[in-house]
């Protein structure tokens, strides 16, 4: 199935000043049943279909309310809107991610990375398993609501392991850090099907990894 | 609520928090401490170390569970009624407020009513001016495992809104949740309680502050005669 990604719209508000792009949920490129048996369809809908929807039309709205503060120099109103803007644009930005982070199994879920990615992975962590080990640990040390990334530091060339809170995108760790895989632990991400263990949740999602669009990234960052 | 939501609720998360802290105390200083100096001493003013998150977690968890009772809801009566009043306006504006506050609070954590008596909500400030109208009923959130001790306010009620608390029963539906809390499961009796033993403590507190001062005053009040005899004793001794 082709990658059909309807991220942005523009659109202008006739405000005066200028229009705001406003965004909406873009499609996922695999059926919701399609990640099974390591995240359930019913995970895979609530998810996508109503919490990443749900960020999108909060920070659609934010964005709105920024650019009539904006408009009247309101000040106030826009330094109390970077919450808003924080939650719910991080939250579609990691969402995003993470869509194209996960792939079924006939697609290539799971297989392990090659050529460039693979060798810093070696270079970096020892091997994949250290690695993976690596970031389940710090994903299920994480207290409350984040997500764990595996990232690129453009400036130092290293791969690195990181936890974010809440919808904190990646960036917020540190400015050189482009994600290539971002696993979220909100408790949505996995609750119904796993309950409170966590850890099972990561150790099974490695079966839907999505490796390649990592390395196309890792290649594409790291020239 | 359902019954496999309490059964991993309390019966996993709840009790992994119990196990989790009991290994990480075992042979330290902490071993041996109430639950409430741990959560205090680990909240270390912000700067929180690793028992916080299990240590809060439990004390949150023992509040929440007694904030409950089968049939609950409906409304407060007597002292606590009138209080919410005076400080929401109504009993219906304080529900509103409640509901906003634990809607809102993003990610995982938690949202309640407290008695603020004359507290700051800075760490380890003291009040400078402590009067009585600053002892107040109030609503705040507070994120993971921190909890309104952190401010030395007294918790009153309760509402657990990280995604555990609802999400087999409501999925993200969470307002419907706590609507569902406010309705048909808060425990106003246990509230009330809670709230007497507040205003008692408070009393009390104030009473010890109060005789400190006294004393400290007396003391300096000795101290300024014995300067004066001293002074006294000096011209005296160089007269002669």
């Amino acid at each position: 199935m082709a990658l059909r990604s309807v991220l942005t719209r523009k659109t202008t508000l006739g405000l005066g000043l200028r229009g705001i792009q406003t965004f909406s949920l873009p499609d996922l490129p695999y059926d919701y049943g399609a990640l099974e048996p390591a995240i359930s369809g019913e995970i895979m809908q609530l998810h996508h279909h109503k919490h990443h929807q749900a960020y999108i039309t909060n920070y659609n709205k934010a964005l709105e309310q920024l650019e009539g503060a904006l408009a009247k120099g309101d000040t106030t109103s826009i330094v109390k809107l970077q919450s808003a803007i924080k939650f719910n644009g991080g939250g579609h930005i990691n969402h995003s991610i993470f869509w194209k982070n996960l792939t079924p199994v006939r697609e290539g879920g799971g297989e392990p990375p090659h050529s460039s990615l693979g060798w810093a992975i070696d270079t970096n962590f020892g091997s994949l398993e250290a690695l993976v080990q690596k970031i389940n640990s710090e994903g299920a040390a994480l207290q409350g609501s984040g997500w764990v990334w595996f990232g690129l530091d453009k400036e130092s060339k290293k791969l690195v392991v990181e936890t974010t809170a809440n919808q904190d995108p990646l960036v917020t760790k540190g400015q050189h850090l482009v994600p290539l895989l971002g696993i979220d632990v909100w408790e949505h991400a996995y609750y119904l099907q796993y309950k409170n263990v966590r850890p099972d949740y990561l150790k099974n999602i490695w079966k839907v990894i999505n490796w390649k669009y990592a390395s196309e990234v890792y290649d594409k960052e790291s020239k | 609520m359902s019954q496999e939501t309490l059964e991993y609720h309390w019966g996993k998360h709840h009790r992994a928090y119990v196990e989790n802290l009991n290994k990480q105390i075992v042979g330290t200083e902490l071993d041996g401490m109430s639950l409430e100096d741990i959560i205090i001493i680990s909240y270390n003013k912000g700067d929180i170390l690793p028992t916080f998150n299990n240590a809060g977690q439990i004390w949150n968890h023992e509040f929440f569970w007694e904030s409950m009772q089968p049939g609950g809801g409906g409304k407060p009566d007597g002292d606590l009624l009138e209080l919410i009043e005076r400080d929401f306006g109504s009993f219906e504006k304080f529900v509103e407020e409640f509901k906003s506050a634990a809607a809102t609070q993003f990610g995982s954590g938690w949202a309640w009513l407290a008695y603020k008596a004359n507290r700051l909500e800075v760490g380890n400030a003291v009040n400078p001016r402590p009067s009585n109208d600053d002892k107040r009923l109030v609503i705040v959130k507070s994120p993971n495992a921190v909890n309104p001790l952190a401010w030395d306010y007294s918790p009153l009620l309760a509402i657990d809104v990280w995604e555990h608390a609802y999400y087999l029963d409501f999925q993200n539906h969470r307002p419907d949740y706590i609507l569902l809390f406010i309705e048909k499961l808060v425990s106003w009796e246990a509230v009330s309680s809670r709230l007497e033993i507040a205003k008692a403590r408070d009393a009390e507190r104030e009473g010890e502050e109060e005789r400190k001062k006294r004393a400290e005053e007396e003391k300096m009040a000795d101290s300024k005669g014995v300067e004066m005899y001293l002074d006294n004793d000096t011209d005296n001794s160089e007269v002669e």
